[in-house]
C-alpha cells in the first residue's frame, strides 16, 4: 500500500466511525484501520446508545442499526450489604417514537455502523494493528505504520480513534502514561434468557428495557457503580471503580462483580440465566481536568483516547460519536479550504469542541472526580446510613415514630458530624451544580 | 474462590501461540523490589501469578486486553504492553 490517502483513521469503534463516515460521505479519501477481526470484535460497552449523537450523521439508523431494547424505565438503586433504597422512573412518554436511547451489543452494533462507514466509501481494513506513527523532518505526522509486510501509508492527515490505552499518542509522546486515578475498570457479564422470563421479571413489553444503576457496598468503598441493562435476550451486568482504588485493596474485579451478583437484591434478577461472555474494560474517566492534547500537525484524538466520557452521567459513546463527526468536520473544511493540516488549522475541531454539549458537560463536572476521591463516605457510610434508616422506620416493633427519627439523626451526626454533614452537603452541591 | 478461568473460558480467543503482547521487563523487579504486586490483585483474567517464592508469573492467553496492568505499575513501569497482532488475541462476541 504506497497510495497516499486523505486521511487515515485508527480503529473502528463509535468514534472512529463516525469520523470515517463523516469523511467519506463528503467524499474524502478514507483509509480506516482496526486491529480486530471485525469492528466490534475488540470493544466493550455496557451498553446503552444515545439516539442524538448518532442520528445526526445518519438519520434513518433506526431501519437497520441492530437495537436490543429503548429504555422505559430507570432505577438507581444505593445498596447497603443486604438491601437497597431507590428510585425508579418509568413514563409512557419513553415509549413515543422516536425513542431517546436503546440497549445494544456493541459487537454488533460496530459491525452494522461499518457497514454503514464502506457503504459511504471509506475503505476499511481489519486485522491490521496500527504499530506507529510515521513523522517527516519537521515531527508532523504523515501516515502510520502497521503490523504487515510493506505497512507503510501515507495520509494528509491521522484520526487516532484507538480507544482508552491510546498506545500510538504514548509512543509519540503526545500523552504521557494514563493516571490510575483517571482510569475505571469494569468487568461485565452477559446473561442470556428467554425474553419472556426477562420481560415478566422487570415487568415491561417486547421492545421495552429496563436500566439500573447501582451504587453504594457493592464497590467494598472503592469509588465506582455497577450497572444492569436489559438486552432483548440477555442482561448486561457488571462493576467499574477507578483503578487507584483497586491498586490499594485485595479484591479481584471478578470477585467484586461475583459479591454484587449475589446481592440478594440482584441475583433473583439474574436467576436461571446462563453467562455467555465475560469483559473487562477501562473507561477514562478523569473528567474535563485530564482532558490531554488532542490536536498537533497532522493528527487529532477522538473519542476514549481523548477522555471524552462524562463519567456521572454514563455517557461515552455519544461523545465519542460527536468528537468523531467534529474532528471529521474539522478536517473536510481544511481540506475544502485548501488549508495544511497544521495543529494551528486545526485547533478548529477544540473550538467546535468548545461550543458543543461535549466539553460544556465535562467542564460542569469538572471537580467530581476530586470530590469523590477524597470523600468516600459517599461510598460506603452515607448508603448504609439512608438504608438503615428506611430499615427503621418500615420495621413496626412498637417504638415510636419519634424516637426512630431522633436515633436515625444522632446515627447520621454520630458517624459523619454535624459539621461533616453539612461539609457533605456543600460538596455534593458544588460537583453537581 | 471464584475461579476467573471458568469466565474465560465462554470467551474467543485467537492465541498468537508462542507471541506474547505483554512482556513483564525485569523479572528481578517484581520479584524483589515490588512490594505490592498488584497485578496479581487487579488483572481481570488473572493473568499474573504470585509464585511461593514471590515471583510473578505471567500468561497472558486469557488476556481481556485492557491495559489495567501497565497502567498500574506506575512506580516501576516493568510492563512491556503491546497490542496482538492484527486479528489475534480476545474476539469479543458481544463485546
Amino acid at each position: 500500500m504506497s497510495e497516499k490517502f486523505d486521511a487515515i483513521v485508527v480503529g473502528a469503534g463509535p468514534s472512529g466511525n463516525a469520523a470515517a463516515y463523516t469523511l467519506a460521505k463528503a467524499g474524502l479519501n478514507v483509509l480506516q484501520l482496526e486491529r480486530g477481526e471485525s469492528a466490534g470484535s475488540k470493544n466493550v460497552q455496557g451498553a446503552i446508545l444515545y439516539a442524538d449523537a448518532l442520528e445526526r450523521m445518519i438519520p434513518d439508523f433506526r431501519d437497520s442499526a441492530p437495537l436490543e431494547r429503548h429504555i422505559i424505565e430507570q432505577r438507581m438503586w444505593v445498596l447497603d450489604d443486604e438491601s437497597f433504597i431507590g428510585t425508579h422512573y418509568r413514563s409512557e412518554d419513553f415509549n413515543k417514537e422516536p425513542f431517546n436511547r436503546y440497549t445494544i451489543i456493541r459487537a454488533q452494533f460496530d459491525k452494522w455502523f461499518s457497514g454503514k462507514v464502506q457503504e459511504a466509501g471509506a475503505l476499511v481494513v481489519c486485522e491490521t494493528t496500527v504499530t506507529s506513527l510515521l513523522r517527516d523532518d519537521k515531527n508532523r505526522v504523515v501516515g502510520v505504520q502497521v503490523d504487515r509486510e510493506g505497512g507503510t501509508i501515507y495520509a494528509d492527515v491521522v484520526i487516532l480513534a484507538d480507544g482508552v490505552n491510546s498506545l500510538l499518542a504514548r509512543k509519540a509522546d503526545f500523552h504521557p502514561e494514563l493516571e490510575p486515578k483517571n482510569v475505571a475498570l469494569a468487568v461485565k457479564e452477559i446473561h442470556f434468557m428467554p425474553q419472556e422470563v426477562l420481560q415478566e421479571r422487570f415487568n415491561i413489553g417486547e421492545e421495552e428495557g429496563v436500566v439500573i444503576e447501582l451504587f453504594g457496598k457493592i464497590t467494598n468503598g472503592m469509588m465506582g457503580t455497577g450497572f444492569l441493562y436489559t438486552n432483548k435476550e440477555s442482561i448486561a451486568i457488571g462493576v467499574g471503580c477507578m483503578l487507584s482504588d483497586f491498586k490499594d485493596q485485595k479484591t479481584t474485579p471478578y470477585a467484586l462483580l461475583e459479591q454484587m451478583k449475589a446481592h440478594p437484591s440482584i441475583k433473583p434478577l439474574l436467576a436461571g440465566g446462563e453467562m455467555k461472555e465475560y469483559t473487562a474494560h477501562l473507561i477514562p474517566e478523569g473528567g474535563y481536568k485530564a482532558i490531554p492534547k488532542i490536536v498537533g500537525d497532522g493528527w487529532l484524538i477522538v473519542g476514549d483516547s481523548g477522555m471524552f466520557v462524562n463519567a456521572v452521567h454514563r455517557e461515552g459513546s455519544n461523545l465519542a460519536m460527536t468528537t468523531g463527526r467534529l474532528a471529521a468536520e474539522t478536517v473536510i473544511e481544511m481540506k475544502e479550504a485548501g488549508k495544511d493540516m497544521t495543529a494551528a488549522n486545526l485547533a478548529e475541531y477544540r473550538k467546535k469542541l468548545d461550543d458543543s454539549f461535549v466539553i460544556k458537560d465535562l467542564k460542569k463536572y469538572q471537580d467530581m472526580p476530586d470530590i469523590f476521591h477524597s470523600n468516600r463516605q459517599f461510598f460506603t457510610t452515607y448508603p448504609e446510613l439512608v438504608n438503615r434508616s428506611a430499615h427503621s422506620m418500615l420495621h413496626v416493633d412498637g417504638v415510636d415514630k419519634k424516637t426512630k427519627e431522633r436515633e436515625i439523626f444522632s446515627s447520621f451526626k454520630q458517624k459523619r458530624s454535624l459539621f461533616g454533614l453539612m461539609g457533605d452537603a456543600y460538596k455534593l452541591w458544588r460537583a453537581f451544580r | 474462590m471464584i475461579k476467573v478461568e471458568e469466565k474465560l473460558f465462554q470467551n474467543r480467543y485467537r492465541v498468537d501461540a508462542g507471541r506474547p503482547h505483554i512482556n513483564i521487563r525485569e523479572p528481578e523487579i517484581c520479584a524483589h523490589e515490588c512490594k505490592t504486586q498488584q497485578c496479581a490483585v487487579c488483572c481481570p483474567a488473572g493473568c499474573y501469578t504470585l509464585e511461593g517464592n514471590g515471583r510473578v508469573v505471567l500468561i497472558a492467553d486469557g488476556c481481556l486486553e485492557c491495559g489495567t496492568c501497565r497502567i498500574i505499575c506506575d512506580e516501576h513501569r516493568n510492563v512491556d504492553w503491546e497490542y496482538p497482532r492484527g486479528g489475534y488475541g480476545i474476539l469479543f462476541k458481544f463485546g
